[in-house]
């Protein structure tokens, strides 16, 4: 079996966000990119499935759509353990043009599981994984928190309002991933890193989807006016506020 | 032309979440000079549905399937598109929580529409399609132009507000193809939290961090949550470590919330943090150190010790409210 990790180039999550004067784009200098902290979490669980699975899973896949510059994310991929890199050369315009550009590989290159953060912390679209399971027509299961192999079938545990749901589902399966799916995401070592070197990696030329939506103006939020103390010992006073203002009791 | 919104129940009931949705549709649907079909997949109590149309919705389509118990992406979107042809729908509303951003993805792809999820106003133009979401996990705000005929979106929770606009409700029937080969999600089991509030729904949050020192002594913050009938929530670095369910954990890789008030114990205060929670009306912070971050986002702050002053707001609200 063979198991398939998106991952998104995203901004640090430290980030001061930033953009163009005349607010039509991200204003990326200075900026720190990281595998997006889903794709991170998914990564590490595909590895760990693959470690625990006794050769019935023999390959982990990184694949990202991007620009040469994303190079150095997936490389970070390969080096916490993953087997080889894809990276589709194409600008991540929206999410419905990553989706199809991702499908039509996909559609080639087959595999049992593939994986999917929940959204990218950047654009925060909560979309391809979605898009990418209508595509390829397979099914698809969303705010995936946790899975496990088990007699060649994956169940998948999903979040809901108020609870979880355990679920068993056929391949191939697209899980979209949160938070809870693995612990910690993993650290590359020395080694890793120097693997990573001669780990395949392959690029793509891209089919050329076309976006559905663009971005056309950003804003920041209007700055938020000072916080009011109130001394430890005057209780009383917050009690007011929450009485008179906020209206909470 | 219409707008139509995906009305998602729990047991049968409907949360504040689906009203929000019908009052924004309602407000949409105004600014189209269009209509809104309102689409319930599964077996919602009658006097629920009725309830809809207190906030401005006209028209109901209620299906009834048993494949609509447990949810699968690749049937509810085959309805869903099967609803839309129907109505003649070209804009789609769903609501930005779980079940929201696993269908309205899948129905965008397959529609071809554009899809902008996370949704805070009314439009800012309808011809070209022109509306606001957040990104960077609220540090900021785009306007986000569809280059489609149709538009899939999700609304943020607590964006918009439910109001009252009573209208008179149309039940429409619409023959429906359930393809039950479609379904391939099985479920094993179901287990519910045992929360009195949820985290999803509450209007009041009173969360802790690190700074409560361990699990043993979250008692200060169930109990201030329980005078003000709130939800508990929790930072990353709690859940991880165990103190606390994941399902608690908010911020940038956890839950995004947006209550009326959000009440930050023992919290420094790190941007993935705030991302979660800077969209509350009101955040009040205690916090020991006088010079923590969380004071720049909050409104009101007490520099203190958390196991001191939580119990004594605890006595002082509980007096207030005797
Ligand atoms: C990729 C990534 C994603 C992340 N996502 C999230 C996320 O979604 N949510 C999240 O919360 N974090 C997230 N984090 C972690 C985040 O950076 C912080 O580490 C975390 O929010 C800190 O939690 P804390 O405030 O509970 O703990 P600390 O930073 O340890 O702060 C504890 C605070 O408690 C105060 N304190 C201590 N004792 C007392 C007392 N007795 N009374 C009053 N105050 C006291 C201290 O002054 C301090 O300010 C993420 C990090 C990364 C790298």
């Amino acid at each position: 079996m063979k198991i398939l990790v998106c991952i998104s180039n995203v901004p640090d999550t430290t980030t001061k966000i930033k953009f163009t004067a005349d607010g039509k784009q991200f204003d990326a200098t200075g900026v720190q990119w990281i595998i997006n902290p889903w794709d991170e979490l998914a990564l590490t669980r595909a590895l760990e499935l693959k470690e625990a699975s006794n050769g019935l899973i023999d390959n982990v896949t990184v694949i990202n759509v991007g620009p040469k510059e994303t190079e150095i994310t997936i490389r970070k991929g390969l080096a916490v353990g993953a087997d080889n890199a894809v990276r589709i050369d194409a600008n991540p315009t929206d999410a419905y043009a990553v989706a199809f550009e991702l499908a039509k590989y996909i559609e080639t290159h087959p595999y049992d599981l593939i994986l999917v953060g929940i959204e990218s912390s950047d654009y925060n679209g909560n979309a391809v994984g979605g898009m990418l399971a209508e595509l390829l027509n397979i099914p698809n299961v969303s705010a995936v928190s946790g899975i496990e192999l088990k007699d060649g079938k994956f169940e998948v545990v999903r979040e809901i309002d108020g609870g979880k749901q355990i679920l068993s589902l056929p391949t191939p399966l697209i899980a979209v991933v949160q938070k809870g799916i693995a612990k910690e995401p993993r650290i590359a070592s020395m080694r890793g890193v120097m693997a990573a070197r001669t780990k395949p990696f392959e690029t793509v030329a891209a089919v050329g989807a076309s976006p559905l939506t663009e971005y056309v103006h950003f804003e920041l939020p209007q700055p938020k006016g000072k916080c009011k103390m109130i001394p430890a010992d005057q209780l009383d006073e917050l009690i007011h506020v929450l009485h008179q203002e906020i209206k909470a009791i | 032309m219409s707008v139509l919104i995906y009305i998602e129940h729990w047991d049968g009931k409907f949360k504040k979440s689906s009203y929000e949705l019908v009052s924004y549709a309602y407000a949409m649907a105004k600014q189209m000079q269009t209509n809104v079909y309102g689409l319930v997949l599964g077996n919602a109590e009658a006097s629920e549905i009725d309830k809809l149309a207190e906030y401005g919705l006209e028209n109901v389509i209620c299906l009834n399937h048993n494949a609509f118990q447990v949810l699968d992406n690749q049937l509810f979107t085959d309805v869903l598109a099967q609803v839309a042809e129907k109505v003649q729908a070209n804009v789609f509303l769903f609501a930005h929580n779980n079940t929201g951003k696993a269908l309205s993805s899948r129905l965008a792809a397959r529609l071809k529409a554009g899809l902008i999820s996370g949704v805070v106003a009314l439009p800012d133009s309808i011809s070209p399609f022109i509306i606001r979401k957040k990104l960077f996990t609220g540090k900021a705000t785009a306007q986000v132009k569809a280059n489609t005929e149709k538009v899939v979106l999700t609304l943020s929770q607590n964006a918009f507000g439910v109001f009252d606009n009573k209208v008179a409700l149309n039940k429409i029937s619409a023959d429906i193809q359930v393809n039950e080969a479609l379904a391939q999600t099985k479920l094993l089991d179901t287990q519910k939290f045992t929360a009195k509030v949820l985290l999803t729904d509450a209007e009041i949050v009173v969360s802790g961090g690190r700074g409560l020192k361990g699990p043993e002594n979250w008692g200060v913050i169930e109990e201030l949550a329980d005078v003000l009938g709130a939800a508990t929530a929790c930072t990353r670095p709690v859940s991880d470590e165990g103190w606390r369910p994941h399902h608690e954990h908010v911020g940038q890789t956890g839950k995004i919330v947006a209550p009326m008030l959000y009440v930050a114990c023992g919290i420094s205060g790190a941007i993935q943090h705030v991302a979660g929670i800077s969209s509350s009306k009101y955040i009040i912070a205690i916090n020991k150190d006088a010079e923590a971050p969380i004071f720049e986002a909050a409104d009101y702050g007490i520099v203190g010790d958390v196991m001191q002053v939580l119990p004594e707001l605890t006595k002082k609200i509980k007096e207030v409210k005797k």
